[in-house]
């Protein structure tokens, strides 16, 4: 819960720009920047520790894999970085997000959530139209003219490559769209609200083939403006599409390094049996 | 015995079984219309009961039943979305929620009759309301809250987690999602539920002998002022409803014609709690149609 003596500013007031944890070095190619670091961070259900992970630093405009077997932790450190988990678990550690660690207390999550959103595995659109699930978490908090909320249906609707197939649909029920379709709404969704990072829960799992490919598309094209992170069961989805890929196992990340580094010589045996389909 | 054998056995007899209940069902039915049917005329659902003489009819009482359950409605309606929103929202395990939960499922396993008598030495004598819609409309809130909480928290259970999650990965607040995604979703459902509570508050007697009264005082139709005692819509009235009528003619009628009246009062209580049952889905499905897409 916010702590009620603490003036809850939107998170942008807070911004620091210089601010240490903005940039990583990389020996070979020199400064990059951050969007989004953990620092110690700890996940506990109950009093069983789910996961123990150090720290992990996701560069600016990339895509960065999860992978890992099912229970290995990378969706509950994926879930972390936006504090889904602040109901089921006990999150510790620090999330450092442009200068501020928006792990502790006094942060204002719902404003946070709309820096850093959130796709989920199963396509959750609202009950509501096409147009109202996009607009319907802008228009909650600010107003918006017609014009300006027209424009920011296509735009979002355009990015996630679903404007063509809606347009002329826009009133018609979310409901009875088709899960490739739902899938990529509720990117729109997310993107709607210009967020900073967007976190994708294995979002293409539960996609055919053909849905699931358009989802990869609509990445590539998106991380020319948003910094990606995402979890996937899918090997070579991850190959394809992510700059970064992390290796879970047990809780901890094993290996963190670029994807073609991380697919064609991995530095720890663990990591080469899960590629080579030896477990998980 | 071989397993098709058995298979079929068991399906005939489910199937027996079933058609018994539809059978006792129908023939009930059957029955009160056969017998109502005929004697219903705009007269008789319009005019004032005759207590001596034949020719009544029971359009006070008629009055008296739907106002009762508007009233009814209105108090338990807000009572019972509260409480399931609460329980199904913001609950968690506790001591506390098991404490409230074992108390709605006890009133709602509580006699009807005892719920009337409650109501007749709470409200009508030790808050003096007397024998009044007032009291009634309360105790049938009573009567009805259980019932109706465990309905809606029933339709917001069935809401997808996933609903709340993508509210939340949206920076909408617990509250927000619940008020703008969650309630909406549920409406149809919610709505269902609640005609059909409507339909057994409809046929409530028990519970409204001792509160709302036996007696359906002549009313003024032209009189709309709440405050006059003779105006329809005065809440401190003794107001008999259609099925205390019911009761009361077969258990103390001296009416020549009691037993027509009794089954044509039977009939329209019956097609009344009818109409309220097939209308629920229908107007369920209208109004998800409604909201999913603007």
């Amino acid at each position: 819960m916010t702590n009620p003596n603490i003036d809850l500013k939107p998170l942008s007031e807070f911004i620091v720009d210089e601010a240490p944890e903005r940039y990583i070095y990389d020996m070979n190619s020199g400064k990059h920047e951050v969007a989004i670091a953990t620092k110690g961070l700890q996940v506990r259900y109950g009093d069983k520790l789910a996961l123990s992970e150090g720290d992990l630093s996701f560069e600016r405009y990339k895509i960065t894999s999860l992978i890992g077997a099912s229970g290995s932790g990378k969706s509950t450190f994926l879930r972390s970085l936006n504090r889904m988990n602040d109901d089921v678990a006990t999150v510790s550690g620090k999330i450092m997000y442009r200068g501020l660690d928006i792990n502790s207390a006094d942060i204002d999550v719902y404003e946070m959530r709309r820096h850093i959103g959130m796709v989920f595995q199963r396509p959750n659109p609202f009950a509501k139209s096409i147009y109202d699930n996009i607009t319907f978490a802008l228009t909650q908090r600010g107003r918006y003219t017609k014009e300006q909320l027209d424009e920011i249906v296509e735009t979002s609707l355009k990015q996630a490559a679903l404007w063509d197939q809606v347009k002329d649909e826009l009133n018609k029920s979310a409901l009875a769209l088709s899960g490739g379709q739902a899938q990529r709404l509720v990117i729109a969704r997310a993107l709607a609200l210009k967020p900073d990072i967007l976190l994708l829960d294995e979002p293409s799992s539960a996609l055919d083939p053909i849905s699931s490919a358009q989802v990869e598309d609509t990445l590539l094209e998106l991380k020319k403006d948003y910094t990606i992170i995402i979890v996937t069961h899918n090997m070579q989805q991850a190959a394809r599409i992510s700059d970064y890929t992390a290796f879970f196992h047990m809780g901890r990340a094993i290996e963190y390094d670029l994807t073609r580094k991380i697919f064609t010589r991995p530095k720890v045996a663990l990591t080469n049996d899960y590629i080579s389909g030896n477990f998980g | 015995m071989n397993a098709k054998l058995a298979d079929k056995i068991a399906t005939t007899v489910i199937y027996v079984i079933a058609g018994m209940v539809a059978l006792v069902l129908f023939s009930m039915l059957g029955f009160i219309l056969v017998q109502g049917l005929p004697h219903l005329s705009w007269h008789f659902l319009t005019s004032p009961a005759l207590s001596f003489e034949a020719g009544g009819g029971i359009g006070i009482q008629l009055f008296n039943s739907f106002y009762l359950l508007v009233l009814a409605m209105v108090i338990s309606f807000p009572i019972a979305l509260g409480a399931a929103i609460y329980l199904n929202e913001y609950a968690k395990k506790s001591v506390w929620t098991n404490i409230i939960r074992t108390a709605i499922e006890i009133l709602s396993s509580l006699p009807s009759v005892v719920v009337g008598l409650f109501g007749f030495l709470l409200f009508v004598v030790q808050f003096k309301f007397g024998f009044s819609i007032l009291s009634g409309a309360i105790a049938l809130s009573i009567f009805n809250l259980p019932l109706l909480t465990r309905s809606i928290e029933t339709s917001l259970a069935q809401i997808p987690y996933l609903q709340r999650e993508a509210g939340a990965a949206l920076g909408l607040s617990r509250w927000e999602t619940v008020l703008h995604v969650v309630l909406p979703a549920a409406v149809p459902s919610i709505v269902t539920g609640v005609v059909l509570s409507a339909g057994r508050v409809f046929g409530e007697a028990a519970a409204l002998i001792f509160t709302a009264g036996q007696s359906a005082p002549a009313l003024n139709f032209m009189d709309w002022n709440p405050f006059n005692i003779s105006s329809p819509l005065s809440p401190m009235r003794p107001a008999e409803t259609l099925a205390v009528h019911i009761w009361k003619i077969n258990s103390e009628g001296i009416m020549p014609d009691l037993n027509l009246v009794s089954a044509g009062a039977s009939a329209v209580l019956i097609i009344v709690v009818l109409i309220f049952n097939f209308s629920a889905r229908k107007l369920g499905m209208k109004l998800f149609k409604k909201l999913t897409s603007s």
